[in-house]
């Protein structure tokens, strides 16, 4: 063993063990932002390490230098800026494209050595040696090329540039699909047979595939379906570990792509979701127009923002859930000043926060966060159901399906099952919503009908900007 | 490497990352995530890897570049962002008050 060798053994140790660090560290609120750097960290050290080991063996060519700086400088620029930009509520899509990209990246590695095999020793013909690197090189296009249009088209989607195409929703996407799948593994046979032209096929089927898989997936499920891509890209980059011979990449590919898998589970789990019908259920509120579930609303109050108002000034507790509908609004820093004023005039205000509020779990937080809110008073599910019963006011905003008492009430509708917040224990409960329309499950909440609810009919900012005008003439807030 | 022990890289990789992410807080877990799929940008070693050894290979250099270019375009995108979202929380109890 030689220096260089040692050395970059030392660093790839050191680097696998920082990630591994990393990882578990962002499962923590308390060392979540540390264990993010400390990952960042890690992974320079590892681009540090693999590039001393070059310069202290084979030596890096000019030209290298300049193909490696244009690049690295293009690419970080690019992810810099639009981590930067990017507006909070459009996180769960810039995930999604950052993970395509990586995806890609693992794809062309693939093809790049696919097309032009790199010289190192390997000339003297090895049958396993050559047939464990073509089936490599296939698991990374074929993994790759799904992450990345699969990433792209839930991009699209969540950004509204993509609807639901209508054929997706029947059973025809499933034949459509298993012909893909089925196609890429004869071009993967094929390859491994030594025709290296049906590698081209096996870009293209599966990129097929990687949409066919995504498009029918409804919004809702999207973040599970952006949580599994990631899973894959992890497994994409273990694969291409195998291709350049790099055992730190298949490590910390392994690691991502395990931990994806789990963070996938739980998040079904808060959902009530399992993966294989998100995976092959297609868009939920297709589903469910067509089943029960959807009824009349018999007993519909509707009320003025003065009458909530006028509420809110006289209670002594106040409870807020946000939902979907608050981050589509962008409405979470009117909330604030809502709850600003209410706050002043001694009322207190907690967040109830269900686990897949917003777009994404976790994202509600991040969005209330950014508006100001103190995290001490964004309260969990189990933590805040309990108190619903000694509570004046829920200000219900944007929420839907996570406050259907049905999913406790009703064995028979589909939502029975799933936690939600019992918001129906409240004295009184006021619901803002643009209208009478259903929420992604697309089934009827019960909760409108109850004759302790009132419904605020209109856009969740604009109630609330009345509301603060409301307040401010009844002198709420005002010191 | 043998490919054997390349197997158990693999194997072992994996089982740590079950083990890592046991219980996390819903709040963390976009941005779990999106930490996680900036690791995930690890592949652009594999792309230093092709362009050291591309050897004046015109279309291989720039296919490495290219991918070096999506790789850290995912790393350090994903890693800002993350950073970004892991400020707000932390920021909280300053403003308490």
């Amino acid at each position: 063993m030689n220096l260089p060798v040692v050395i970059k053994f030392v660093i790839d140790l050191l680097a696998v063990l920082l990630l591994a660090l990393g990882i578990k560290g962002l499962s923590k609120v308390k060392s979540a932002r540390d264990a993010n750097r400390l990952a960042a960290f890690a992974m320079s050290l590892s681009v540090i390490g693999l590039l001393s080991y070059y310069l202290g063996t084979s030596g890096i060519a000019i030209q290298s230098w300049i193909w490696i700086i244009i690049g690295s400088i293009i690419g970080s620029l690019f992810g810099a800026i639009l981590a930067k930009k990017v507006p909070m509520t459009s996180m769960p899509e810039t995930v999604a494209l950052f993970n395509g990209c990586g995806g890609m990246s693992s794809l062309l590695v693939a093809l790049g050595v696919a097309i032009f095999p790199i010289s190192s020793g390997q000339e003297n013909f090895d049958f396993f040696k050559s047939l464990i690197n073509e089936v490599s090189i296939s698991v990374s296009i074929f993994v790759g090329a799904i992450t990345f249009t699969g990433s792209i088209v839930a991009m699209a989607k969540l950004q509204g540039w993509l609807s639901t195409p209508g054929w997706t929703q029947s059973k025809v996407r499933h034949f459509v699909n298993i012909v893909f799948a089925v196609a890429s593994l004869i071009a993967f046979f094929d390859l491994i047979n030594g025709n290296t032209s049906s590698i081209w096929l096996l870009v293209i089927v599966s990129s097929l595939l990687g949409i066919g898989v995504t498009l029918p997936i409804g919004g809702a499920d999207m973040p599970v379906v952006i949580s599994l891509l990631n899973s894959y890209s992890g497994i994409a980059a273990a694969a291409a570990g195998f291709v350049v011979d790099s055992q730190l990449l298949i490590v910390a590919g392994a690691m991502v792509g395990a931990a994806g898998l789990i963070l996938t589970q739980v998040m079904c789990k808060g959902m009530n979701r399992s993966l294989v019908s998100v995976l092959f259920g297609g868009s939920l509120s297709a589903q469910s127009t067509a089943s029960s579930g959807s009824g009349e609303y018999t007993n519909i109050t509707s009320c003025s923002v003065e009458e909530c108002a006028l509420t809110l000034e006289a209670a002594n507790k106040v409870i807020i859930v946000p939902g979907y509908g608050l981050a589509v609004a962008q409405a979470q820093h009117t909330l604030r000043e809502v709850t600003k004023k209410l706050e002043q005039n001694g009322i207190e205000v907690v967040y109830a926060i269900h686990p897949v509020a917003g777009r994404m779990p976790g994202h509600m937080n991040v969005l209330l966060a950014e508006a100001d809110v103190p995290y001490e008073q964004l309260k969990e599910m189990d933590v805040v159901n309990p108190d619903f019963p000694a509570t004046d006011v829920v200000l219900v905003l944007g929420a839907n399906d996570v406050v259907n008492p049905q999913a406790k009430n009703d064995s028979s509708s589909p939502l029975y099952g799933m936690p939600v917040l019992d918001v129906q224990e409240a004295r009184t409960v006021f619901v803002i919503k643009r209208g009478m329309s259903a929420g992604y499950s697309g089934i009827k909440n019960d909760l409108f009908d109850l004759p302790n609810t009132s419904m605020v009919f209109g856009d969740a900012k604009k109630v609330l900007n009345d509301l603060i005008g409301e307040l401010k003439d009844l002198g709420v807030g005002e010191k | 490497m043998s490919f054997i022990s390349l197997l158990w890289v693999l194997l072992l990789g994996s089982l740590l990352g079950l083990e890592l992410i046991g219980k996390v807080p819903p709040t963390l877990h976009t941005p779990l995530m999106s930490g996680a799929n900036a690791i995930s940008g690890i592949t652009m070693l594999a792309a230093l890897t092709l362009i050291v050894k591309a050897e004046g290979n015109v279309p291989l250099l720039i296919i490495g570049s290219v991918s070096l270019g999506f790789a850290l375009f995912n790393v350090v995108g994903g890693f800002f962002v993350t950073d970004r979202m892991l400020a707000m929380f932390s920021r909280k109890p300053s403003n308490k008050k």
